[in-house]
Order: structure tokens, then C-alpha cells, then sequence
């Protein structure tokens, strides 16, 4: 038994990455998590309008963040404002009290609005947008369908491109007369068609079984999914290439898809965590694609609004999908480079 | 055009794979390479089809369309059926309907892999998978053909078999270097390249190999550190070429052949 325990601590010794997981991963995910898994919310972005704006916002409490105060805003402009994502609360205020507009997309900052704003101003008229029920599957279920991308795009993926390399066909396929360029494409187009045809019926069964609204444009939602796709297959071609098995492609993947997971504000609001586990929230892909989904589905949010997180998966895309290209071309392509090799 | 490489030096992992080595083959020729464990067969099959990057010296090999390749791992795609694994390599080299069909039939006819043309690779045994990899490598009908240890795992009546795959490509004019560990099989090609820690130990025919060695070998057992058992007798490598009394001068295989270069490879160090 003894040369049991001492062989198996040989093993995970070198074992890196498992050693990781073991010793690093719980304190790094007790830390990170502890810090974002908070559903309080303590700031509202607020704006305000309507004849007793200056009046109304100086007496608001501190959970309702003013961001903009213009007497001029009316009903359409706040609505407007709301679907672009600029406030989650807008407030047209009027001597006699006035009517708040709440963006029911934003889960976990409408509710704390409408408690506050039933509890400390009465006189004011609650309208809930988007989501008036407050439903959490209409929130959730565009997240969810990033979730599902992310899954196929990242594990499915590393987990065809290890099978390739374990099984030796990667070898094979180096030799035969094809491009890396080929290869490449030939590899991740068909999960990147399983992976939009998973979208559609995730997003069918969202509709129809969720009674979640579709209220934007489907070429911007299209546009968003195809960015980041691109971003997810990318991650998946990275961890095969440095994955000899399936295991560790399993193991790389999970690395990348559990904070994604927690920390792109489909479960726990970004506003509640804190501030340094907020931006790690924003380097991950999921978050931009989750601002995409949740404003075109529930918000309609147009195009124009949602211009920094589409840039921003497409910067992702381009370096991602750009360095999985480059590393898949290193595997294959030893007899493209070689200087001394005479090919006749 | 002879294929191959010379005065080859390959790294792997930065530590020296292959030194200076030199094996060629030219069309209408079977090359073997043979050497022990960790000698750099896989890593000389494996630069000359372009796989390893060589560090200095030239590799001469036709274009990838040419070349037929059997890794060590068979490249046999598991989850694709005999038939499959054909087709896609078929598809690859764009051969036309017509040839696919008589060469598809024709390859597992030989291989005598006609009856498990619709069991997947992950389902073969190790031996027939390694004759569908054989087959997929003779498809296209290439100029140069690698085969990585072709016959490792396989049945003798199938070694066979394979053996006359490898002459009839030859025959039809393909270049055709095979890795092995079975000296008995290396000797039947028209030229051995033997390794021995990533250095050349012996190479030509095997007229050239034993022309090579110095000295000579006999039947008896007699300076300890010459000597090697082989069965049930003794073998003894006499470099300065006398022959003690009692002893008799054998007609040496490849085997004490090179075991004779090795040690006189050593004793030279």
C-alpha cells in the first residue's frame, strides 16, 4: 500500500496542471467567487427627467446612482435610454410624483428598485419594461444560450482536435496534401455549424417553453453569435494545442468555462461584485456576448447600442481565433517551413 | 530521382534525434531502417516526410501529393469505417470515381480486408488496422512510400503479405522505405540503413554491410566482450581477422553483422 501512496505522489508531482487544480484553483476560486457571488445590489444607474427632475433626484436615496438629470427627458427618450442599456431606471418626475420606468433585464437592479421605490416613494407610478413579470428565465435564458456556445464551441471542439492527435490522424493529416489552412477550417466549420443550429433551438425553446420575448434584430444577434463563436472555437483550438489528451482538454476547458460561467453577470449581477472581480468579469467572452443576447431578446436593444461589445468580441475574435490559427498551422505545417527540404 | 536524406541532423526536444545521417532510396528500391529502441527510425520517417524539421543537411522528397505515409500509430481514423478511411483519403488526393473504385477494391482485396470494409477502425484488430493504414499509404499510388514499423503487432501470414504490398509498389516503381525491428524482414530489402543512437552504424546492401566489417566472425566463444549468443550457439567477432583453432568462419546474417559494427563502433569511440 505504501508503494501505492508513493507511486501516486510521483505521478501528480508531474502532474502540473492537475497539482493546480488540486492546490491553486479552491483558494484562487474561494477568493474570486466570494467576491462575486453576491446578488445585492448597491448602486442603480438612474437617470431623471420631467418638470421636478432637479427637485425628485436630490432626494433620491443612494441606491439610485444618477447618471444624467434633464427635464427635458420625457417617457419615449427614457424608454429609449433604458433599451440602449444607459440606465436601468428612469424616472420622469412630476410635482405630484411622477412615474418610474425599470428595466426588467436587468434582474436583480429592478428588483431592489421596485422595493425602494414602493417602500420610500409611494407616489410614484412603477413601470416595468422588457420583463414586467421579473421572470428569471427570461433574464437567464440568453446567458444560457452563450453558456451552450461556449460548451460546444470550447470543449467540443479541443476534444476533436485531441482525438485527432491521440488517435496519431493529426500526423496523417500533416502528411497528405493538405493546407493547414484546409485542415483548420475543415476541422471547426462543422462545430461551428452543430453550434448555431444549437443556438436556433435553444432560442426556440427559450420562446416557446419560456415565454421569453425576442424583441430585437436577429442580424444583430446573428452578428453577435457568429463573433463569438469565432472567439469560442478559438479557445478550444488553443487548448487542444496544448492538450496531449482528452483529459487535459477537459480539464483546460472547464479552467476557462467556470469563471466564465460566474463572472460574466449571467447569474450574479456585475454591478455586486467587486471592483477587481468586476474587470476580470469583462476580460472573459461570455460577459460581451450576455450584454448582446439579453439586449436584443429582452430589450431590443438596436445595433448602435450595442456597438462596444460586438468591438469587443471581434477584438477578442481576431486574437483568439487568430493565435489558435497560428498554433494549428506550428502542428501541421513542420514541411511548409522547412529551409533545407528540396521538394520535387 | 533518388529520395531521402543527407548528412541529416534532426533535434528533438533540443537534445540531437539524428546526426549526420545519410539514407537514400530511389525508385524501384526498398530501403529498410532498422536499429534498436530509441536508434531514430520514427525520427528519420518522420523528417523525411516532412514532419520533423531538419537542423542542417538536405531532405529530398517529392511533393505531398506523392507521398504515402503509415505512422506508428496506423493513422487509421478509429471512428470511420474501413471503407471511410479510404474514401476520405480518396477525396484528399481528388482521385477520380473510377480510380478510387479499382483501387478501393484492389487494396482490400490484398490486404484481405474486403470482409471488414464497414467495421470501423476503433473495431479492427491491431494487425488489420495496421493493413488499412498500409492500404491508405498505397492509395494514391505515390512516388515515395514511408512505412513506420509496417509490420509491428502484425501475424506472420499477414507479414508476409504486407512484405508483397511493399515489393509490388517497388515493382510499379514507388521509392518505399519501411522502418523494422525484425533484422530477418530488413534483409530482404535492396538497401539497410541500421541506426544506432541517432548515428548511421551500418548502411548499403547487405553485401555492403558485411564488406564493411572488418575482420571476421566465428563460430566459438572466446574474447568475452566479442562474443554474443545466438540461440544455441556462439558467435565471436575477431577484428584483426585470424581465426583460432577449433573455430570456423560463419556466413554472417544481418543480425551479427551489426551486432560486429556496433562493437566495433564502440571500441572505435
Amino acid at each position: 500500500m505504501w508503494a501505492m501512496i508513493v507511486k501516486e505522489f510521483r505521478q501528480v508531482r508531474r502532474d502540473h496542471r492537475t497539482l493546480a487544480m488540486m492546490i491553486v484553483m479552491p483558494v484562487v476560486l474561494l477568493v474570486v467567487f466570494g467576491y462575486a457571488a453576491s446578488f445585492d445590489t448597491s448602486s442603480i444607474p438612474t437617470i431623471v427627467g420631467g418638470p421636478a427632475a432637479s427637485e425628485v433626484s436630490a432626494r433620491l436615496p443612494d441606491l439610485f446612482e444618477v447618471e444624467r438629470v434633464d427635464a427635458a427627458i420625457d417617457a419615449e427618450e427614457a424608454t429609449r435610454a433604458l433599451q440602449e442599456g444607459e440606465a436601468v431606471v428612469a424616472l420622469i418626475a412630476d410635482p405630484a410624483g411622477g412615474v418610474a420606468l425599470v428595466d426588467g433585464s436587468e434582474l436583480f437592479s429592478a428588483r431592489a428598485a421596485v422595493q425602494a421605490l414602493t417602500t420610500g416613494a409611494p407616489q410614484i407610478e412603477i413601470d416595468v419594461l422588457f420583463n414586467p413579470g421579473l421572470d428569471t428565465s427570461v433574464v437567464l435564458v440568453p446567458g444560457l444560450a452563450g453558456l451552450i456556445l461556449l460548451f460546444i464551441g470550447t470543449v467540443i471542439t479541443s476534444l476533436g482536435v485531441v482525438r485527432e492527435r491521440q488517435a496519431g490522424t493529426l500526423e496523417q493529416l500533416a502528411v497528405m496534401p493538405l493546407r493547414p489552412r484546409d485542415v483548420f477550417i475543415g476541422k471547426v466549420a462543422p462545430y461551428f455549424l452543430v453550434a448555431s443550429i444549437d443556438l436556433v433551438i435553444v432560442l426556440l425553446v427559450g420562446s416557446f417553453v419560456f415565454d421569453v420575448p425576442f424583441n430585437g434584430s436577429v442580424g444583430t444577434l446573428a452578428l453577435g453569435s457568429v463573433l463569438f463563436l469565432f472567439v469560442t472555437l478559438g479557445i478550444g483550438v488553443l487548448i487542444s494545442g496544448v492538450s496531449e489528451n482528452q483529459g487535459q482538454a477537459v480539464q483546460l476547458a472547464l479552467m476557462t468555462l467556470l469563471p466564465q460561467v460566474l463572472l460574466s453577470g449571467i447569474i450574479f449581477p456585475l454591478e455586486s461584485m467587486a471592483t477587481a472581480v468586476r474587470y476580470i468579469g469583462y476580460a472573459l467572452p461570455l460577459t460581451w456576448f450576455n450584454q448582446i443576447a439579453r439586449g436584443v431578446m429582452v430589450r431590443g436593444a438596436p445595433l448602435s447600442s450595442l456597438l462596444v461589445p460586438l468591438g469587443v468580441l471581434a477584438l477578442f475574435g481576431v486574437v483568439v481565433f487568430g493565435l489558435a490559427v497560428i498554433r494549428f498551422r506550428r502542428d501541421l505545417a513542420a514541411s511548409h517551413t522547412e529551409s533545407v527540404a528540396v521538394v520535387a | 530521382m533518388s529520395w531521402g536524406l543527407e548528412h541529416v541532423s534532426v533535434d528533438v526536444d533540443r537534445a540531437p534525434a539524428l546526426i549526420d545521417v545519410d539514407a537514400t532510396v530511389a525508385p524501384g528500391e526498398v530501403l529498410a531502417i532498422v536499429g534498436g529502441d530509441g536508434a531514430g527510425k520514427t525520427t528519420l520517417a518522420r523528417t523525411l516526410v516532412g514532419l520533423l524539421r531538419a537542423k542542417t543537411g538536405v531532405v529530398r522528397r517529392p511533393e505531398s501529393t506523392r507521398i504515402g505515409y503509415l505512422p506508428a500509430t496506423s493513422g487509421v481514423w478509429p471512428d470511420l469505417t474501413v471503407t471511410e478511411n479510404l474514401a476520405f483519403v480518396a477525396d484528399v488526393h481528388r482521385m477520380s470515381r473510377q480510380d478510387r473504385a479499382s483501387r478501393v477494391h484492389h487494396l482490400l482485396a490484398v490486404t484481405e480486408l474486403t470482409a471488414a470494409a464497414d467495421r470501423l477502425g476503433a473495431d479492427l484488430s491491431g494487425g488489420m488496422r495496421r493493413k488499412l493504414g498500409f492500404a491508405m499509404a498505397l492509395l494514391a499510388e505515390p512516388d515515395l512510400i514511408v512505412l513506420d514499423e509496417p509490420s509491428t503487432g502484425v501475424d506472420p501470414v499477414s507479414r508476409a503479405d504486407l512484405w508483397a504490398l511493399m515489393t509490388a509498389a517497388a515493382v510499379g516503381g514507388a521509392a518505399v522505405v519501411f522502418t523494422t525491428t525484425y533484422l530477418d524482414e530488413a534483409e530482404r530489402a535492396r538497401s539497410i540503413c541500421a541506426l544506432e543512437a541517432g548515428r548511421v552504424l551500418a548502411s548499403g546492401t547487405l553485401g555492403d554491410i558485411a564488406a564493411s566489417v572488418r575482420g571476421e566472425i566465428v563460430d566459438r566463444r572466446s574474447d568475452g566482450s566479442r562474443s554474443w549468443r545466438r540461440g544455441r550457439q556462439w558467435r565471436t567477432w575477431r577484428p584483426d581477422g585470424s581465426i583460432p583453432d577449433g573455430s570456423a568462419r560463419i556466413d554472417a546474417d544481418l543480425t551479427d553483422l551489426l551486432v560486429a559494427a556496433s562493437l566495433a563502433a564502440e571500441e572505435a569511440m
